[in-house]
């Protein structure tokens, strides 16, 4: 049954406060959620006052100044800062997003800075995605066809057929959406969430692949494809702006379609 | 604790190949409500106060007792698939979850056929 409440040593506590931006004229308030599994203790936020005029603008530049300055012990995983690798996706004022590209002056108040929700926690802001990219594994996201590709060259695809792929391609796979879907949340083990649905369709839609069947086949499930239930969290989640609800629609639709 | 590599877990039983009638049922089910509900609530409402032998006349043309079946049907369906769906969602021990689906059946089954025979009993004559 699914609970109401924190496990005990799931309750959030309050940790330690650092004030670095005395005299500053535009200081910026970080609650930033921190677990380390060495010491044993439950989770606390911790409060961080920098000055944001010595940082760049956007919450990846302010938890960076954080890590080289105050505390190195600070973790997340970060890589690009340009919002095309998909390292530095958390929970910032509430919402799923990426840190660099989700600026410091968008949030009102004080920046709350959580891990992607209901992943198993492994350091501060790090959850462990080994689930996530076994369903991205699961629905096989390669080219899969018996016939050869033409002598010499590549297999072709129509400018029509190549642009029915826009708006599935540019996924980078950062579990915005999958994290902040209640029926994720809820079966995770067996739903397998709109990243990597968005993923099987994009080989579905795709003219050159001839396995559309067998993905159909392993998609056709009352629990890995039916329990979206079109909340659209995953649409409203995206860093990227793309939209997964629509792209689940759409394989319920080619379900439909081979009745 | 369990060694099962996150692939085996993704995997599981592999997929039970359906799920595409239940999901239309719901929305075909929820289509026909559409109509249904709108025409039971307006004759429902144009019968505020009227007394047990207005009930049964009114319901005693054929149209309306078809109707009336075609509603508590679609009713009871929808309800059935929908309750379904918010037991598998949230329940999630083997036990409960295997009697919640077997009342959840058994329940919505016998209140529609219930109402179905009050229809019939008082459309065909009280």
């Amino acid at each position: 049954m699914a609970g109401f409440t924190l496990p005990a040593n799931s309750k959030v506590g309050t940790g330690k406060m650092t004030d670095s931006a005395a005299g500053a004229s535009r200081p910026g308030t970080f609650r930033i959620y921190r677990w380390n599994p060495d010491d044993g203790d439950n989770p606390a936020i911790d409060t961080f006052v920098i000055d944001l005029d010595r940082c760049g603008p956007m919450v990846l530049d302010a938890l960076i100044t954080i890590k080289n300055e105050i505390d190195p012990t600070l973790t997340f995983r970060r890589s690009c800062r340009e919002g095309v690798c998909g390292s530095c996706a958390m929970n910032i004022d509430g919402v799923n997003t990426l840190a660099c590209t989700k600026a410091t002056a968008e949030v009102k108040g004080d920046v709350r800075v959580y891990p992607l929700p209901h992943l198993p926690v492994i350091k501060d802001l790090v959850g462990d995605m080994s689930m996530f990219y076994a369903q991205y594994a699961s629905v096989t996201p390669w080219l899969r066809a018996g016939s050869p590709p033409p002598e010499g060259r590549e297999r072709l695809q129509s400018r029509e057929d190549r642009a029915g792929l826009d708006g599935l391609w540019e996924c980078v796979l950062c579990a915005c959406c999958s994290t902040s879907c209640p029926s994720y949340w809820w079966n995770g083990e067996r739903y397998l969430g709109p990243a990597a649905l968005l993923q099987a369709y994009r080989w579905i839609a795709d003219s050159r692949d001839e396995a559309t069947g067998e993905r159909l086949d392993a998609l056709e499930d009352p629990f890995r494809l039916y329990r979206c239930h079109t909340i659209m969290n995953c649409t409203k989640a995206c860093p990227k702006n793309l939209n997964p609800a629509k792209a689940i629609a759409e394989i319920k639709k080619t379900m439909l379609d081979r009745r | 604790m369990s060694h099962r590599t996150p692939a085996g877990r993704v995997r599981g039983l592999g997929s039970a190949q359906h799920g595409v009638d239940h999901w239309w049922a719901q929305r075909l089910t929820a289509l026909a409500l559409v109509p249904l509900t709108i025409w039971f609530c307006v004759s429902i409402i144009g019968l505020i106060g009227a007394d047990h032998a207005a009930f049964v006349s009114w319901l005693s043309t054929p149209g309306r007792a078809v109707a009336m079946l075609l509603l508590v049907v679609a009713t009871f369906h929808h309800m059935k698939l929908g309750l379904q769906t918010v037991i598998e969602d949230y329940v999630h021990g083997r036990g409960w979850n295997a009697a919640l689906l077997v009342l959840n059946s058994f329940a919505c089954i016998t209140l529609g056929v219930a109402c179905a025979f009050a229809i019939v009993k008082m459309a065909l004559g009280g």
